[in-house]
């Protein structure tokens, strides 16, 4: 099985990080994963995303184009991205900064309020995991124990107070699923 | 054994510590800008040195000082910054100095672009500086041979007294992959040619490339071109992946390889017999083994982000026994495995395979 | 009705690349203005670096030349040696022009080449993410001096302007800054002075501009304007260190 994932939005939304937290958190389970950022002149202009590939057998092309799954946190993104994304997939989308979204045939979609429910947490900052935290409820592709585990090791030992409020938004966002 | 999840270019200059290397000098450009920031940071921890060097053509004579002293030296920097260096990498080559140079390429000619390129084979291989030199040089395909090549790289150096290169690119140092690392090694140097003032020895120790009186600068030649036949007849490296039963099979290495490698998982899913050969070491080439495929009846797809630089190794090595195809990009972009997938498609087909 | 305040001529209208806050712009602009004033649009070639000005040429409505790395001043005299009623001039970052082309300006300086150097010192390598510079300030933090600059190690900051000023070829160097409008102006005055040192054939002229760049100081674009006049200038005065009356005398 090999799981393909794009994770995009603007500079600043933390759209890096939780593509690292599913490729550590896959590592974690044992899985081959790679985790590939957009960079240089590709991010001026403010958008950012990363590519993030989560394998039983050895991974291929670290870049991905066509995606199993996408969190799209920004209008701009799911608009470039949505078409890519595999029959069967998966797109969870920041319905706080993207009003309506069509339907796509075959996909499953799931509009998450990630900045309201982050705001309601106290801190606007982790609207990505809430996001996340819905992605992993939709699509299964690691366990939020493994994701809240990766926390530990993806964010610098300075933030790690913060770590009980990325793990709350995680819970928020699972919670949207069931 | 921990996995920790690192960019190929930290990954190599941690490998590159854990190796032994205490001595790093370079100069800014992108895409390999992780690698001298990480050792800006890390070289002090462990007594080693960082200096940013004025220039490329500083930086690699400092290498040229150091490794010419008995330190394990290191020097990266990406396409632009190689070419300036190439005068010193002659130098190291003509003297023998051991040391690696590592390449993060970026697309050309001139200033280019920021994107992942293959063009630089050809620079890397076939000389670059003037002279009849070679340098070994690998290709790391992963994270992790980011780490084990570097290592590998500081022994053949010393072992060969040879400079070797790591070409690798923008999407091999940006990607981040698991990795083990490997326990700190204690590099004793023992290296009694190397300049560390005479103390003892009967007769100073000279580096030098200068062969101009009489009979020198042949017999240095005739010297150089031993050792690189021994190096050719022990060192090449390579990976093959399903070639047994393979009809096509794809030529690549770096970033192109593992695009090759996804494409090759679909097209190996539809019951369809292809193969990867993937080079590990560029020079010495893994000429014997393509020869010897060809020689069974393979047919052959050089994938590349180039316009055709690997591609001439491989019909040089098939001799015309085989039919070698090209598949290429040029601006300083990565195929995608739908590209190479249907690629190769169209060839089985046209193959009538 | 004189007018005083427009777009200058020389700039072309395309929007500009630098962070906000960056002042890149600023000193653009101030070129542009001493071409409009001196009425030389049609006979400037400039020379672009590599760094964050690597785009100038989409800039300026002139034409120009984009130089390999620290090459510009080599570039400028050949140039010059072809079109010697040209008016020449390199823009150069402090990593193009004082660390790896060194060389290309102590000897272009040293030659009196007849070209105007505008040189942008803001210690650090803007374009490839915040390296150390040298001009980067004793103790300053950058991504390859993530301790702050050691001068025990690495030495200290080049004062380029006071350097060149020793040679004999130069005829015009300053040093100026851009951190507020009476500065800006003293800026321009300086830029367009050297163009006409260049024009009256004087030969070699430069001004060095201190010069920000928030986006790698870390700084907002107003603190980052702070840090200029509060510790830049402090270690690198302003002032002119060759004058054009010092050459007409001898
Ligand atoms: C030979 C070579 N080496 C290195 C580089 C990478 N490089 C691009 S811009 C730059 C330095 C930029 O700094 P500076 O000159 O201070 O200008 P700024 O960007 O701050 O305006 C470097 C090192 C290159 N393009 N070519
Ligand atoms: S990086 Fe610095 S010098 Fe470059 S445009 Fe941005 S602020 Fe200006």
């Amino acid at each position: 099985m090999t799981y393909e994932i794009i994770c995009a939005g603007f500079g600043g939304q933390g759209v890096m990080l939780i593509g690292e937290l599913l490729a550590y958190g896959g590592m974690l389970e044992g899985k081959n994963v790679t985790w590939f950022p957009s960079y240089g002149p590709e991010m001026r202009g403010g958008t950012a995303n990363c590519s993030v590939v989560i394998s039983d057998q050895p991974v291929g092309s670290p870049i991905v184009s066509e995606p199993d799954g996408l969190i799209a946190m920004n209008g701009p993104s799911l608009e470039k991205f949505k078409a890519t994304v595999k029959p069967g997939g998966a797109i969870v989308y920041n319905a706080s900064m993207i009003e309506t979204a069509s339907e796509m045939p075959g996909l499953k979609m799931l509009p998450v309020p990630s900045n309201e429910i982050a705001s309601e947490l106290g801190n606007n900052k982790v609207a990505n995991m809430v996001a996340l935290g819905a992605f992993i409820g939709l699509t299964k592709v690691i366990t939020l124990s493994s994701a809240v585990k990766a926390l530990e090791h993806v964010l610098p030992a300075r933030h790690h107070k913060l770590i009980p409020l990325n793990v709350a938004a995680l819970e928020k966002g699972l919670a949207l699923v069931k | 054994m921990e996995r920790v999840m690192m960019k190929g270019n930290e990954a190599l200059a941690e490998g590159a510590i854990r190796a032994g290397c205490r001595f790093f000098f370079g100069y800014p450009i992108t895409p390999q800008n992780e690698i001298p920031e990480y050792m800006a940071r890390r070289m002090p921890e462990v007594n080693g040195v960082f200096l940013q060097a004025e220039s490329e053509v500083s930086a690699i004579n400092m290498i040229y000082g150091a490794g010419g002293a008995g330190g394990r030296a290191l020097t990266s920097s990406s396409s632009p910054g190689i070419s300036l260096k190439q005068e010193g990498i002659s130098y190291l080559a003509g003297a023998q100095v051991p040391c690696v140079i590592v390449n993060v390429a970026r697309g050309g000619p001139g200033l280019g672009g920021l994107g992942p390129s293959q063009s630089d084979y050809f620079q890397a291989t076939k000389g670059g500086g003037h002279g009849d030199y070679h340098l070994i040089v690998y290709a790391p395909g992963t994270a992790q041979e980011m780490v084990d090549l570097i290592g590998l790289a500081f022994d053949k150096a010393e072992e060969y007294r040879n400079p070797v290169m790591i070409l690798s690119d923008a999407i091999m140092g940006q990607m981040m992959e698991p990795v083990v690392l490997p326990e700190m090694r204690e590099v004793t140097a023992d290296q009694p040619w190397a300049t560390t003032g005479k103390k003892g020895r009967a007769k100073p120790n000279v580096i030098n490339s200068l062969g101009i009186v009489g009979e020198d600068l042949e017999r240095i030649n005739i010297e150089l071109q031993e050792k690189y036949k021994k190096i050719v007849d022990n060192e090449i490296r390579y990976e093959a992946d399903g070639i047994d039963d393979a009809d096509l099979i794809v030529v690549a290495y770096g970033t192109t390889s593992r695009v090759a490698r996804s494409a090759l998982n679909m097209l190996r899913a539809e019951g369809k017999k292809v193969g990867l050969l993937r080079p590990i070491t560029l020079w010495p080439f893994p000429k014997p083994i393509l020869s010897e495929l060809a020689a069974e009846g393979k047919r052959f797809l050089v994938v590349e982000m180039s316009v055709g630089q690997l591609v001439e190794d491989v019909i040089l090595a098939v001799n015309d026994r085989a039919k070698v195809d090209f598949f290429g990009k040029l601006n300083g972009s990565v195929p995608t495995v739908r590209e190479v997938y249907n690629e190769i498609n169209a060839l089985l087909q046209k193959g009538g395979a | 009705m004189q007018k005083v305040f427009g777009y200058p001529r020389a700039l072309t209208s395309k929007r500009t690349h630098y962070c906000p806050g960056c002042t890149h712009g600023i000193v653009h602009r101030l070129v542009a203005e001493a071409i409009d004033d001196l009425g030389i649009q049609e006979q400037t070639i400039g020379i672009a670096p590599v760094g964050c000005a690597v785009l100038a040429y989409e800039y300026f409505d002139v034409d120009f030349q984009e130089a390999a790395h620290g090459r510009a001043p080599a570039v400028a005299t050949g140039i010059k040696r072809v079109h010697p009623d040209a008016v020449v001039f390199s823009y150069q970052g402090d990593g193009d022009l004082a660390s790896i082309g060194t060389a290309e300006i102590v000897h272009a300086a040293a030659r009196g080449e007849n070209i105007t150097v505008i040189f942008i010192n803001n210690t650090v390598y803007g374009m490839t993410g915040g390296q150390m510079a040298p001009t980067t300030l004793p103790g300053q933090k950058t991504t390859t001096s993530p301790y702050g600059r050691d001068t025990t190690k690495v030495g200290f900051p080049i004062r380029v302007s006071e350097m060149l000023a020793t040679l004999d070829g130069p005829s015009y160097i300053e040093r100026v800054s851009v951190h507020d409008p009476k500065h800006i102006i003293k800026a321009g005055r300086a830029i367009r002075k050297a163009f006409e040192m260049q024009i009256a054939g004087k030969g070699f002229s430069l001004v060095e501009v201190l010069s920000t760049c928030p986006t790698n100081w870390g700084l907002t674009p107003i603190k980052a304007l702070e840090r200029l006049k509060e510790q830049m200038i402090p270690y690198y005065p302003l002032g002119v260190f060759r004058s054009p009356e010092e050459v007409a005398e001898e």
